[in-house]
């Protein structure tokens, strides 16, 4: 049996042990009934980084770079700011109104969008993307597109756009107090507009190295697109054994 | 419909119908504004007011915002009416109502009398015309007791949901959350975890591991694993310790089946529940969630604002005496409620109407990374909910919930409101606390390392072998 620290060790924090086995704030001390001070601004830090993630704009000419020779394309959405982006969720999801997409004839097109972490996006989205494209070989892909104040339904009006059969949406996630900076991989099958989230699957907490790491997300995700291939559909109908762990995506 | 009309400033609006007027009159949040009902501007919603102010009661029962025959919620609402407990208000207008309610004739036991008889219609129509400082002193004369192995809502008093959430349900993370909550006094309303996974297995694994520490240290406490009513179901049938039943509800027939739910699946699980008869002091066992702006996200809000729409999901939950009700204010997102503003208002809204319906509310005092809110706010809104009588709130280590990544009270924040507002716990589990050694003489909750308080093999098990 493990042994907690003594309570009357000079300088032992009675909670150590027990806070390193759980991820909650736990054994945070108290200032009379308050937090103490380190815990506070210990709080007030995260919960910043986390709102500079929100309104972090996506640096487009530095996700080009990064993209290098892979053709691109850069859309806004029908949300113009920040502000309007957070509170009309429908904006977010349809292109903005001078946006022509050239029609073509492709198995996928991949989604770069900046969702609620344009810092996830910046971190994760091309290597993910690489790595998806290395588990895909003989799949004709279409040009990827940049999309700003973009949720995750605007792939499905890119997808149809463009003529392809599967889209795959690699966005920033809502910031949480630990994790400003998850990717998440919506990949729907036959995309259209009117899609449901139930119809998609979801890839989630890519971040290494606390969460997913882009090789392995990449690899589901191009796994993910055989199988649908396979079977014709994507959703909650859609099993993945390798992982079992699917999640389904926020509205 | 009767169209009516409100005039601000030499100008004057017409409003169709009643479900437009209640829309127009609402205090501004950005979910009505996505829907597209909100008011134009500052002075046609004062103007809404206004019209509103003359609206009789009795309208609001003769011109349902959502169709009786559409919407079993409206069936809900009006056949089950009580109109003897309306009748000494039935004469009066929204205007009139709250100026009773603000009257010295609206005493606890008045207000108690008529709670059976308030609609969600005429609780929400009466708040649009209410300040905070109104929602604040009527809720407070608002008396709703309920129990089960705790006594919620009596005079005095502030309990709390202890909520131990983990990403993976990673029996020791709750273990030590229940720990950490435990030594700093919270827990009296309930212990309740959400699953990250809603499946049978997980649920019974979480509902065992919560019964066997209450028992294990005689703590009169109820516990709840918040899954689907439909696994909590199944897990009771096959003879999980289920105290309590939980469900999310919604104010539309239409966003209930968005739930995956209905009126009769609420009561089958409270037939089940009460026949286990867990109870020590009470037998209460439905424990509801609410939340503004459900019924939009579901697409199923029929052109009804989002804050009568709320009122209406506490019609439902009436029907099913719950122990405990609470609205999750912030949660939802900035999308229904944009900032601290906004979500303070809803919070004192949803505890206003649910008191005045007769609900043992509380409130999730909470907020999410992308909404113009941060502790302030929660500081703010607690504080007011403390001062209006609130039954209970939430609370999880250190206001950070790991599992559903959102902010909502620190254990800390409790203990806060309790002192500056002269409040204690729930009775059955302060004497609990006092008689392990959690309280000081002055019957305030002790700082106590685990290894040094009773709970210290708790410490131990979350450490394993």
């Amino acid at each position: 049996m493990t042994r907690l620290p003594a309570a009357d060790s000079a300088d032992a924090d009675p909670w150590a042990l027990l806070r390193a086995a759980t991820r909650a704030r736990i054994g945070l001390g108290r200032a009379g009934d308050a937090l103490p001070t380190s815990a506070v601004l210990d709080l007030a830090a995260d919960h910043a980084l986390a709102r500079d993630a929100v309104h972090e704009v996506l640096d487009v000419a530095a996700l080009q770079a990064q993209l290098g020779d892979l053709p691109h394309l850069v859309v806004p959405s029908a949300a113009p700011d920040r502000a309007t982006y957070l509170q009309r969720p429908d904006l977010g999801r349809r292109l903005g109104p001078d946006v022509r997409l050239p029609r073509g004839r492709y198995d996928v097109v991949f989604v770069l969008a900046d969702g609620l972490s344009a810092r996830a996006v910046h971190a994760h989205a091309v290597p993910t993307l690489r790595a998806a494209l290395a588990g895909l070989d003989g799949w004709s892909v279409g040009p990827v597109v940049v999309a700003t104040q973009a949720r995750v339904a605007l792939g499905d009006e890119v997808g149809a756009a463009l003529g392809a059969d599967a889209v795959v949406v690699l966005l920033g996630e809502r910031p949480g107090l630990s994790a400003p900076d998850s990717l998440g991989a919506y990949v729907t099958w036959a995309p259209r507009p009117g899609r449901l989230d139930s119809e998609r699957n979801c890839v989630s907490n890519v971040r290494p190295p606390a969460g997913q790491s882009h090789e392995v997300a990449g690899a589901t995700v191009a796994r993910l697109l055989r199988e649908m291939r396979r079977l014709g559909l994507s959703g909650v109908r859609l099993k993945d054994d390798d992982r079992g762990r699917l999640e389904s995506p926020p509205a | 419909m009767t169209a009516r009309t409100g005039t601000v400033g030499g100008r004057t609006w017409v409003f169709p119908d009643l479900r437009t007027l209640l829309a127009r009159a609402s205090p501004a949040r950005s979910g009505d504004v996505l829907a597209g009902i909100a008011a134009g501007s500052a002075a046609e919603r004062v103007a809404a007011r206004r019209a509103l102010a003359d609206v009789p009661l009795t309208a609001l029962l003769e011109e349902p915002v959502v169709p009786y025959e559409a919407d079993d919620v409206t069936r809900l609402i009006l056949d089950t009416h009580d109109r003897a407990a309306f009748a000494p208000v039935a004469s009066l207008t929204v205007g009139g109502l709250r100026d009773w309610l603000l009257s010295d004739a609206a005493d606890e036991a008045s207000l108690a009398a008529l709670a059976p008889g308030v609609v969600p219609e005429v609780a929400a129509a009466v708040s649009k015309l209410m300040r905070n400082q109104d929602l604040v002193a009527v809720a407070r004369r608002c008396r709703v007791v309920t129990s089960f192995r705790t006594t919620i809502g009596l005079p005095g008093t502030l309990a709390s949901r202890l909520q131990p959430n983990s990403p993976t349900d990673d029996p020791r993370e709750v273990l030590a959350s229940t720990l950490d909550g435990l030594l700093l006094g919270c827990g009296d309303a309930v212990i309740g975890v959400n699953p990250a996974t809603d499946s049978p297995r997980a649920t019974t694994e979480l509902l065992l591991l919560l019964d066997e520490v209450r028992e294990r240290y005689d703590v009169p406490v109820q516990t709840c694993v918040l899954s689907h009513v439909t696994t909590t179901l199944d897990v009771l049938d096959r003879g999980a310790p289920v105290d309590l039943v939980f469900q999310s509800v919604a104010g539309t027939q239409a966003a209930n089946a968005g739930f995956g739910i209905t009126l009769d699946l609420l009561a089958e699980a409270r037939t089940a529940a009460t026949e286990l008869g867990r109870g020590t002091v009470g037998s209460n066992v439905m424990y509801f969630e609410t939340g503004q702006g459900s019924a939009l996200s579901a697409g199923a809000h029929h052109g009804v604002d989002q804050q009568t729409l709320e009122a209406r999901a506490y019609a439902v939950a009436r029907a099913y005496d719950p122990l405990l009700v609470n609205t999750v204010v912030g949660f939802i997102g900035p999308e229904y409620l944009y900032d601290g503003k906004q979500i303070t208002r809803a919070g004192l809204e949803d505890h206003f109407c649910g008191k005045l319906m007769g609900l043992p509310m509380g409130v999730d005092v909470c907020y999410t990374n992308h909404a113009e809110a941060d502790a302030d706010d929660t500081d703010t809104l607690l504080t007011l909910l403390g001062v209006a009588g609130c039954s209970f709130v939430i609370a999880v280590p250190g206001s950070d919930d790991v599992m559903l990544g959102y902010q909502s009270l620190a254990f800390h924040d409790v203990l806060y409101a309790r002192r500056v507002l002269g409040l204690r716990p729930a009775p059955e589990f302060e004497a609990w606390l006092g008689s392990v050694g959690l309280l000081d003489d002055d019957g305030r909750v002790r700082e106590l390392p685990p290894s040094d308080s009773v709970l210290s093999a708790l410490g131990r098990r979350v450490l394993g072998p």
